[in-house]
C-alpha cells in the first residue's frame, strides 16, 4: 500500500476512536446535570403531577438503567440518528443541518482569511524585523490577541453599522427586502462581513505571530545563504524557501485551532445574532434540552476531526519527509 | 582583565529582575497589573455601594456628575462595577489557572516520567481534550452544573489543562534521562521524591510562564462566559457588564465600551508579563509563539 494510504488509514481508525469516546464522555457528561428532563418538560406543560412526569420519563426511555440508556444512545449514533428535541418537537439532526450552514460558511470564511493575512503579516514582519512595520505588525497583533472576540464584535457594529451605516449588524440577510439573484447574494455577503472579520482578527493575530517567530528562525538557516548566493530573486527566497518551512508549526496550530474558532463561533453568533449551531447550543444549554445539546457536541467534535485530518493531509503535502506514524 | 568585567550576580533574584525589566513591555504591564490588583483591593473603599445598586438615573453619559463612565440601564454606576469586576476576573483567572496547572503538571510528570503504556494512555486522554472544542465544553459544563464561582472555575482549568499537561511531559522526557536523575536512582531515592525534589524544580520556568499566559487566556473565558449569561450570579463581572449592555448598543456605546477596555488592558497586561517572565526565565530560547 502507498505510504499516504497507510497514513490515511491510520488516521480515520484513531478518528473514528476519538469521535466514539466523544461520544460516551458527552453522555455521561449531560447525564450528570442536576435536575430531570422529565420533570423540567412536565413544568413547561403546566402539569407536574408525579403520574404525568413518569409517563413522559417512559415514553422517552428515561427509566431504564444508564447503561442501556447509553446502548441505545450508541446505537443510534453509529446510525447518524441523533435523537429527537423533546423541546422542538424535530430530530435533532435536522435541527443541526439547518444551523450548519451560516456556522460553516462563518467559520471556514474567517479562518481561511486568518490564515492567509496572518502568514502574509507575519512574514512582513519577519522579513523586516526591526522596522517600524515590523513593530506596528506586532503591537497590532498582541492587542488583538488580547481582546475578547465578543466586544470587537459589539465595537465594530457600533463603529460600521451605527455610526457609519456601512454594514449590517445584524441577521444573515436583509428582512423583507426581496433580493433575488445577485442581489440576494450581495445582500449575504455584507451580512457575513462583520461577523468575519471579528472571529478572523483573533486567530490572524495568533497566526501572525507563529509566523513571525517560525520565520526568524528559519530565515538565517544556510540553505537560504545558499538561494541567496545562487542570486534567486527575493520573492522567490521568502516565498518557496524559506514559507515553506517555516509554515510548518502554523499549519500544527492552526489544525489544533479548528475546536477553538467553533466556540468562538458561538459567542459571534450570538453579537450577530446568526441562526448558527453556536447559537442553537446556547439555547439549547438554557432550555437544557439535552438531545440537542449532545448532538451538537457530537456534531462539532466530529467536524474538528476532520479538520484535524484535513491538516495532516496538507502537512504532509507541504513536507514530503513528513513521517507516517502511528 | 575578563574576570573584572564579568561579575556573576550573587543572588539569583537581581540577574532575574534586570532581564525582566530589559523588557520595557512587561515592566509597564506589570505597573498596570499592580493598579488592577490595587483596584479589586480597595472596590469597598473606593466604591462603597454595592456595584448592583441603583446609584444615578439610567443612561447617564460618562463624565456626568454622579457616575464617572456612566451609569447603565438601570442606573448602576459602570465605574464601580468595574473596580468590583476586577476581583472576579483576577479571582477566577488565578484560581483556575491554579488548578489547571495542578492538573496539567501531574498528568504531565507521570506521563513524561513513566512513559510507556502510562505515557499512551494519558497522552490519548489529552487528544481527547484538545480534540473537544474547548469553548463548548465549557459553556456546557457551566451551564449543567448552575454557574457560581466553583463550577466557572472548574469548567475553565479542565478545558485549559492539556497544554500544560504536554509541556510538563517533554520537561520530565527529557530531563528524567539527565545524570542528576540516575543519580538520584542510585541513591535509592523514591519515585515520588525524584519527580518532586529532583526533577520538577528543574522543569518550573517553562510552567511558569505558561501558567503566566493562561491567567490571561483564562480572564479572555472568564469574560466570554459571563457575556453570555453563564457568570456567577451574586458577582459583578467585566464581562456580563458588556453582555447586559450589548442590546442597547445604539444608544448607549460607553456601557460595553469601558468594561471592554477593562477587560483588553488586564489581558494585554498579562501577556506582556509573560513575555517578560519568558525573557528573564529561559534566557536561552528563541522567543516563541503561542499556542
Amino acid at each position: 500500500m502507498p505510504r499516504i494510504a497507510v497514513f490515511i488509514s491510520q488516521r480515520l481508525v484513531k478518528a473514528v476512536f476519538v469521535v466514539l469516546a466523544i461520544a460516551v464522555f458527552n453522555f455521561f457528561l449531560v447525564h450528570a446535570a442536576p435536575g430531570d428532563p422529565a420533570a423540567v418538560m412536565a413544568g413547561e406543560a403546566g402539569a407536574a403531577d408525579a403520574k404525568f412526569v413518569e409517563q413522559l420519563r417512559q415514553q422517552f426511555g428515561l427509566d431504564r438503567p444508564l447503561y442501556e440508556q447509553l446502548g441505545t444512545y450508541m446505537g443510534k449514533v453509529v446510525q447518524a440518528d441523533l435523537g429527537y428535541s423533546y423541546r422542538q418537537q424535530r430530530p435533532v439532526f435536522d435541527l443541526l443541518m439547518d444551523r450548519l450552514p451560516v456556522t460553516l460558511s462563518l467559520t471556514l470564511t474567517s479562518f481561511v482569511l486568518a490564515l492567509i493575512g496572518g502568514v502574509a503579516l507575519g512574514t512582513l514582519a519577519a522579513m523586516r524585523a526591526g522596522t517600524w512595520s515590523d513593530t506596528a505588525i506586532t503591537v497590532v497583533g498582541l492587542t488583538a490577541y488580547a481582546t475578547p472576540i465578543f466586544w470587537i464584535g459589539l465595537m465594530l457594529i457600533l463603529l460600521f453599522s451605527v455610526n457609519l451605516g456601512w454594514l449590517p449588524a445584524f441577521g444573515t440577510e436583509s428582512i423583507g427586502a426581496g433580493y433575488t439573484g445577485w442581489a440576494a447574494f450581495v445582500d449575504r455577503l455584507e451580512h457575513l462581513v462583520l461577523p468575519v472579520v471579528t472571529l478572523g482578527l483573533f486567530y490572524m493575530a495568533v497566526y501572525t505571530r507563529l509566523t513571525r517567530a517560525s520565520i526568524l528562525e528559519v530565515r538565517d538557516m544556510d540553505f537560504v545563504k545558499t538561494a541567496r548566493a545562487k542570486g534567486l530573486p527575493e520573492w522567490r527566497i521568502v516565498s518557496v524557501h524559506i514559507l515553506r518551512n517555516a509554515i510548518l508549526p502554523v499549519i500544527t496550530v492552526a489544525g489544533f485551532q479548528a475546536g477553538h474558532l467553533i466556540g468562538g463561533s458561538i459567542l459571534i453568533e450570538t453579537v450577530f445574532a446568526l441562526p448558527g449551531i453556536g447559537r442553537l447550543a446556547f439555547e439549547a444549554v438554557l432550555q437544557r434540552d439535552y438531545q440537542v445539546l449532545l448532538g451538537i457536541f457530537l456534531l462539532t467534535s466530529v467536524v474538528v476531526v476532520i479538520f484535524n485530518l484535513l491538516t495532516d493531509l496538507i502537512y504532509s503535502l507541504v513536507d514530503p519527509r513528513i513521517e507516517v506514524a502511528p | 582583565m575578563t574576570a573584572a568585567v564579568i561579575t556573576p550576580s550573587r543572588r539569583k533574584g537581581s540577574g532575574f529582575w534586570r532581564a525582566f525589566a530589559r523588557n520595557k513591555g512587561a515592566v509597564l504591564g506589570l505597573v498596570f497589573l499592580l493598579l488592577v490588583v490595587l483596584m479589586a483591593i480597595f472596590a469597598d473603599v473606593l466604591f462603597p455601594t454595592s456595584p448592583w445598586d441603583m446609584t444615578a438615573a439610567p443612561f447617564e453619559p460618562p463624565f456626568s456628575e454622579d457616575a464617572l463612565l456612566g451609569s447603565d440601564t438601570l442606573g448602576r454606576d459602570i465605574a464601580a462595577g468595574i473596580a468590583h469586576g476586577a476581583r472576579v476576573s483576577l479571582l477566577i483567572g488565578l484560581t483556575s489557572t491554579a488548578v489547571a496547572v495542578l492538573i496539567g503538571v501531574c498528568l504531565g510528570a507521570v506521563s513524561g516520567f513513566y512513559g510507556g503504556w502510562v505515557d499512551d494512555a494519558v497522552m490519548r486522554f489529552t487528544e481527547l481534550f484538545q480534540t473537544i472544542p474547548n469553548f463548548v465544553l465549557a459553556v456546557v459544563l457551566v451551564a449543567i452544573f448552575t454557574p457560581s464561582l466553583t463550577s466557572i472555575v472548574l469548567a475553565i482549568a479542565i478545558v485549559s489543562w492539556p497544554p500544560l499537561a504536554r509541556l510538563a511531559r517533554g520537561e520530565f522526557m527529557s530531563l528524567r534521562s539527565r545524570e542528576f536523575v540516575q543519580a538520584a536512582v542510585t541513591t535509592g531515592q523514591s519515585n515520588l521524591t525524584i519527580i518532586w525534589r529532583q526533577i520538577l524544580p528543574n522543569s518550573l520556568s517553562p510552567i511558569i510562564v505558561s501558567a503566566s499566559l493562561m491567567v490571561a487566556t483564562a480572564i479572555l473565558l472568564e469574560s466570554s462566559l459571563s457575556f453570555l449569561g453563564l457568570g456567577d450570579p451574586n458577582l459583578m463581572s467585566w464581562g456580563y457588564m458588556v453582555g447586559a449592555a450589548r442590546t442597547v448598543i445604539r444608544q448607549a456605546w460607553w456601557m460595553s465600551f469601558f468594561p471592554g477596555i477593562a477587560i483588553l488592558l488586564t489581558v494585554l497586561a498579562l501577556n506582556l508579563v509573560g513575555e517578560g517572565l519568558n525573557d528573564a526565565l529561559n534566557p536561552k530560547l528563541a522567543r516563541k509563539g503561542r499556542a
